[in-house]
Parts: structure tokens; C-alpha cells; sequence
């Protein structure tokens, strides 16, 4: 088994006619994904890659019996377009969109949790079961099946180190981008909380970036896990007040310092690579064989 | 985005919260103008994007208008934290008998706004929450609903705000929970709160940031912004379609694709003793034009000794960015040194591009972190 994306999943794409749309679901059903249709208001009855657009989220589940939803919506309507699909009883959301307004995004996570909906995002890359398929952005070349969960506030970051565990002969189970603004749907605790109960994962690792705190709650939860996780966090050389990037990637006062959040996972267990080279290493010193 | 006071206060104004007639002036003539128009004795608060500019010596008074025009030549043009003076807000004085703190601002955890309300106000709210945290009262704001004035009463008297300002202070505190979800703001403060002598309930200050993301709905709002000349490369930057980047004070200039990576490489460049100068979040799929505009622009900072593009392809294609840095070549500054570290999509095309153009290129990421500060070195 595996989180989140198993062979279960049918998944739909919100925004399926756009640029970023059309080439993401022809990578998505490459990858092997049940890919199943797609949504754009305006655009019902024609056809991507074979599949049918519907003009809404209601009428393509109807259709499809699709149970899950990769959004590339512009920011703007994103919010809008999260809570069509937990409205319309899709389960999985997983929302590519950035630059979605804060308070856009407060309102569709009330719907969100009202309807105990899991949405992995927004300003993610997504996820994916090697083996299974992805949802999202992720290049799929760079995996192999095994049993590291992957855990990672950033995009192009994910894609380095799992490339380096990758020629390291270390195989991952699940990866999850959660995304790198102030508001997401599913924190590294959540994944924290799905990887120790998988089966198939044995060791996680968890790249951290400056800003907010959900590192430093990670660690309070990591204490009680039986799997063993090994950490990293970027931003190390990264002055106070500066957005680095990501709309979350800001140290303010003391909150959400490199430094603090290292402190952090170090006291609960964890150790914490220097540098992203030293991350399968690590992961070799705390699971060993089972990897 | 950041406003000035007089924008925070000509937003609250909208809303009805109470502030004082006033006017900005970029001259001591026009600050000598507004002080007989308004009566004297004035404030003279220099309007710059930074806190602490009373202790710095950006605000200050005049008793009469000639005096008034004399504070204004002092603090215009002012240096305070690298930011110079080029406007001031001219208000009259008031009689202040005890301040209050308001604020609103977005709480990541409850993934909610809250209000944040202290008797003690006029200070340093960091530092209050830092020492006596129980000074200050939370609740959290539904973003549909808003703040009631009957609920944000209750705050004020919760945090020990006396009876006197209760009614007016609970209608104010209401108005900023408006004016917060309407502006699409990040913060909203009022600080201090001020209850005058004469039994006013007024903002006697404000401050405002306003959600980047948002900007394309506050269109009246996003015209207000301008160059912070502490950072005038930034706005330029930003002017110019480079969204992401951002100054910093070393001399090596960065290239990389998102943020994970960019601080990642910064981090990299910073343990192979280099500093980095500045970068910029290349996107995915991005194009070898914007490349070649990315690198001129972080090779016009003086500061920029050398340039390290560090791209992970997936969607961006590595032709793709060997063909943008081999455009860019030619018109950077003469041998100014480059180096590209190109994975993923279409990397041994680009590898085979920048070797024929005679462009070094690195390994993986530390690999070209090291050659960076090497070729530097090596030219001082």
C-alpha cells in the first residue's frame, strides 16, 4: 500500500483545457495514472487527450465516478474551484494553483474540513506513488518503488532529493509536495500521521523550509512515532522580513528561524542533514535495511 | 505590499474609524501650508516603510506653521533604517491620555484572522507578547460573518480597556475586522488607539500590508505602490515581470527554478564560503528569453561578481536554459564569470550546448556552489 494515491484513485482535472492542464493530465496518464476527465466551465462536451471536459466538478463525478482532483485553475478562481470539487464529494484535491489570496483560501478551507476533504496544496507539486501514478507536477521519471515516505514544502526541492535517494538505490513509497504558502490543506504532521501507519513505508524524510511553524509541530508528533525520520531545512543563510519565494517563506521576530526548526526536530530524534547530499546517508544510519 | 500610514489611515477612513484631518506634504512650503489649514500645534511623521521611526527621529512637532515648515525640511530627506524621507504627514497634535493596540492579522495555525487587542498600547506589541503574553487578548475572526461590535466589545473588555472607550473602541475594532477582509489585507493595526483629553476615540496611527496575491482585485490599492529605495533593484525587478526577486548582500548573483531550491542553493552557496547577491525564482517551464532577461537583470547590481544558475528540469527544459544563458553571454559584463548546473529534462542537450559555447557547468548543485566562488575568487 501507499497514501493518498492507490489503484483506487480516478482522478479528474480542474482546468483540464489550459496550457498547464492539457500537458500535466498527457504526463499524468503517462505515468499511469486513471486520469478520467476533466473540468472547465464553458468547455463541457469536447475532449483532452481523449478524455471527456465537463462543464462542472458535480457533473464529471456523476460521470466518471471520479473520486479525486488535481487543480490548474489560475489563482484567482482556485479557491472557488477547491470548493466546488469537496462540494461535490471529491475526496483527494490536489491544488498545483499558486498566487491564490489568503482570505480565499480561509474560506475554502472551512468547506474543507466541513466536509473532511484531504487537499494537498495549494502552490504544490503534488504527489505521487511510484508504481501507481501521480497527481500533479512531479517529473515521474525520477522515482523508484520502496519504502522512504517523502515529505516537502517545495517543488523543484523534492525533485533533487528524491533524485539523489533514487541513485542511492533507495525507492520511496509515497511523495508529497505540501506546498509552500501560509495556508495548506495538509500539513507534515497530517503526512507524518499517514506514513506511520502505511505498511509499505519504514522511514520518512521531511524537507523544511523556513517560516510558520509546522516543522516545529512536526517534532512534537515525530516523539511518539515508531518510524524512523531524517530532516532537512532550507533557508539556513536566509535574512529576517524577506519573502524568500514562497508566500510562507518568511522569518518574522524569532518565528520560524532555520535554526529554531532544526533545534526542534534535533530534540525530538531526528537528525538533520547539512545539506541535501548527506540525506540518504542518514536515512541509511536510522532504517538500514529497511530500506 | 506595503503602504504608508496615510494609506493605511485614508483606508480605515473609509470604513468610518475616526482618524485626524491631516494632509502628506513632500515639501516644508506645503507642510507650513497644511499646519495653517489644519491648525497648529502639528505632528510632523515621516512616511517610510519601517517601524521605529519615532526613535530615529522621523517624527517631530511645530507650535506654529513657520515651526512646522522648520520640522519638515528635517525630517524630509531624513535617512532612517536606508530608507530616505520623501513625504510626511502633517496632522495636529493631539492630546493623548491613554493608548490602546489593535490589530488584526492572518493566524497560519487556526488558518483564520485575529483580532489581537491590548490596553497597552503605543509600545512595541513584539515585545508585550513576548514578555506578558496574557496582556494580550485573541479571538479569531470569521471571515464571513466578520467582527460583530458586540464580540469585539467583548475583547476590548477582556483586555481591560476601560468603560469609557468600550462603545466607540468595540465599533472601531469592528470596522478594522471590515476593513482587513476588504482590503484583502495580511495585517491591519492600529497603534496606538489614542483617547484623548477631550474624550476622542481615534486612530492615531495605522498600518496596513496588503495580500501580493490580491493585488489584481485591489486594483486602487496596488497603484499605491512605489519604489522602496532601500531596495530600488527590487522594484525595478518586479516592474520588469521578475516577480520573484529578491536582493540580498553578497556578490554572487542566483538563478534557480522555485523556492525550495533557491534557498537550498543559497545555503549551499553560503557553506562553500560565497555570499549570495541575489535570485531569482526562474518558474517551471520557463523560456530562454526570460532567462537571458533574468541574468542581465542580476548582472546590472553592482554587487554581482559572478552568476550561478542552478535549474532541476522537469517541465523547464535544459536547451531551454543553455540557450538563454548563451544569449545572455554576450551581454554580460566582459568575463564576468557563469556557471550552470543543469539536471533533469534535457540535461545532457544543454551540458552539450554550454561546453560548445565554452560556458562551465556544474555536477549537481554543490559542485556548481564551489566553481562559483572558486571563479570569483580567483578574479579578485
Amino acid at each position: 500500500m501507499s497514501i493518498l494515491l492507490d489503484q483506487s484513485s480516478r482522478v479528474i482535472v480542474q482546468g483540464i483545457t489550459g496550457r498547464e492542464g492539457q500537458f500535466h493530465t498527457k504526463n499524468m496518464l503517462a505515468a499511469g495514472t486513471a486520469v478520467v476527465g476533466g473540468v472547465t466551465p464553458g468547455k463541457g462536451g469536447t475532449e483532452v487527450e481523449g478524455l471527456p471536459v465537463f462543464d462542472t466538478v458535480a457533473q464529471a463525478k456523476k460521470a466518471t465516478g471520479a473520486n479525486a482532483s488535481c487543480i490548474f485553475v489560475p489563482g484567482l478562481g482556485a479557491a472557488d474551484a477547491i470548493m466546488e470539487a469537496a462540494d461535490a464529494g471529491i475526496r483527494l484535491i490536489v491544488c498545483i494553483s499558486e498566487f491564490i489570496p489568503v482570505l480565499d483560501m480561509v474560506r475554502a478551507m472551512r468547506l474543507v474540513r466541513e466536509k473532511q476533504v484531504r487537499l494537498i496544496g495549494p502552490n504544490c507539486p503534488g504527489l505521487c506513488t511510484p508504481g501507481v501514478g501521480k497527481i500533479g507536477i512531479i517529473p515521474y521519471g525520477i522515482f523508484r518503488e520502496g519504502h522512504v515516505g517523502f515529505i516537502s514544502r517545495s517543488g523543484t526541492l523534492t525533485y533533487e532529493v528524491v533524485s539523489l535517494l533514487t541513485a542511492a538505490g533507495i525507492g520511496q513509497s509515497t511523495c508529497v509536495g505540501i506546498g509552500g504558502d501560509p495556508i495548506i490543506g495538509t500539513t507534515f504532521t497530517d503526512c507524518l500521521h499517514l506514513f506511520e501507519h502505511d505498511e509499505q513505508t519504514s522511514a520518512v524524510v521531511m524537507c523544511g523550509e523556513i517560516g510558520g511553524s509546522d516543522e516545529e509541530d512536526a517534532a512534537e508528533y515525530i516523539k511518539q512515532m515508531s518510524k524512523p525520520v531524517v530532516g532537512f531545512i532550507s533557508g539556513r543563510t536566509a535574512p529576517p522580513g524577506k519573502r524568500m519565494g514562497h508566500a510562507g517563506a518568511i522569518i518574522s521576530g524569532n518565528t520560524g528561524t532555520a535554526q529554531g526548526k532544526v533545534a526542534a526536530l534535533q530534540a525530538a530524534g531526528v537528525p538533520v542533514a547539512d545539506t541535501i547530499f548527506d540525506i540518504p546517508e542518514l536515512l541509511k544510519q536510522v532504517a538500514g535495511k529497511k530500506l | 505590499m506595503k503602504i504608508h500610514e496615510y494609506q493605511a489611515k485614508d483606508i480605515l477612513s473609509r470604513y468610518g474609524i475616526p482618524i485626524q484631518p491631516g494632509k502628506v506634504a513632500a515639501t516644508p512650503q506645503e507642510a507650513e501650508e497644511i499646519a495653517r489649514e489644519f491648525g497648529v500645534p502639528v505632528v510632523i511623521k515621516a512616511q517610510v516603510y519601517v517601524g521605529g521611526r519615532g526613535k530615529a527621529g522621523g517624527i517631530q512637532f511645530g507650535d506654529t506653521p513657520e515651526q512646522a515648515r522648520e520640522a519638515a525640511s528635517r525630517v524630509l530627506g531624513m535617512n532612517i533604517k536606508g530608507l530616505t524621507v520623501q513625504k510626511v504627514l502633517v496632522v495636529p497634535k493631539l492630546e493623548i491620555k491613554e493608548e490602546y493596540y489593535l490589530g488584526i492579522v492572518l493566524d497560519r495555525k487556526s488558518q483564520a484572522p485575529v483580532a489581537m487587542v491590548s490596553a497597552a498600547g503605543g509600545v512595541d506589541i513584539e515585545e508585550v507578547a513576548a514578555t506578558t503574553p496574557e496582556k494580550i487578548i485573541r479571538r479569531l475572526i470569521d471571515v464571513d460573518r466578520g467582527l460583530p461590535a458586540y464580540e469585539a466589545r467583548q475583547i476590548l473588555a477582556d483586555a481591560g480597556v476601560p468603560s469609557l472607550v468600550i462603545a466607540k473602541g468595540g465599533t472601531i475594532l469592528s470596522a478594522l475586522a471590515q476593513a482587513f477582509i476588504g482590503s484583502d489585507a495580511q495585517l491591519a493595526e492600529i497603534n496606538p488607539l489614542a483617547l484623548t483629553v477631550d474624550g476622542q476615540v481615534l486612530a492615531a496611527d495605522a498600518k496596513i500590508l496588503i495580500d501580493d496575491n490580491a493585488l489584481s482585485r485591489q486594483k486602487e490599492y496596488a497603484a499605491w505602490a512605489e519604489p522602496e529605495d532601500a531596495n530600488p533593484i527590487e522594484y525595478e525587478a518586479h516592474a520588469a515581470g521578475l516577480a520573484s526577486y529578491v536582493k540580498l548582500n553578497g556578490n554572487i548573483g542566483i538563478v534557480a527554478n522555485g523556492a525550495g531550491l533557491a534557498m537550498a542553493t543559497l545555503d549551499m552557496v553560503a557553506r562553500s564560503g560565497g555570499q549570495p547577491a541575489n535570485f531569482y525564482d526562474f518558474g517551471g517551464g520557463a523560456k530562454a528569453e526570460l532567462l537571458k532577461k533574468a541574468l542581465l537583470f542580476l548582472a546590472r547590481d553592482p554587487d554581482v561578481k559572478g552568476i550561478l544558475v542552478n535549474i532541476f528540469g522537469g517541465i523547464t527544459r535544459g536547451e531551454e536554459v543553455a540557450r538563454g544563458v548563451i544569449m545572455a553571454q554576450a551581454e554580460l559584463p566582459k568575463g564576468m564569470p557563469v556557471v550552470v548546473r543543469l539536471s533533469g529534462t534535457g540535461e545532457a542537450e544543454g551540458r552539450a550546448m554550454l561546453a560548445d559555447a565554452g560556458l562551465t557547468w556544474g555536477y549537481d548543485m554543490r559542485d556548481g556552489a564551489q566553481k562559483i566562488v572558486a571563479a570569483i575568487k580567483e578574479r579578485a
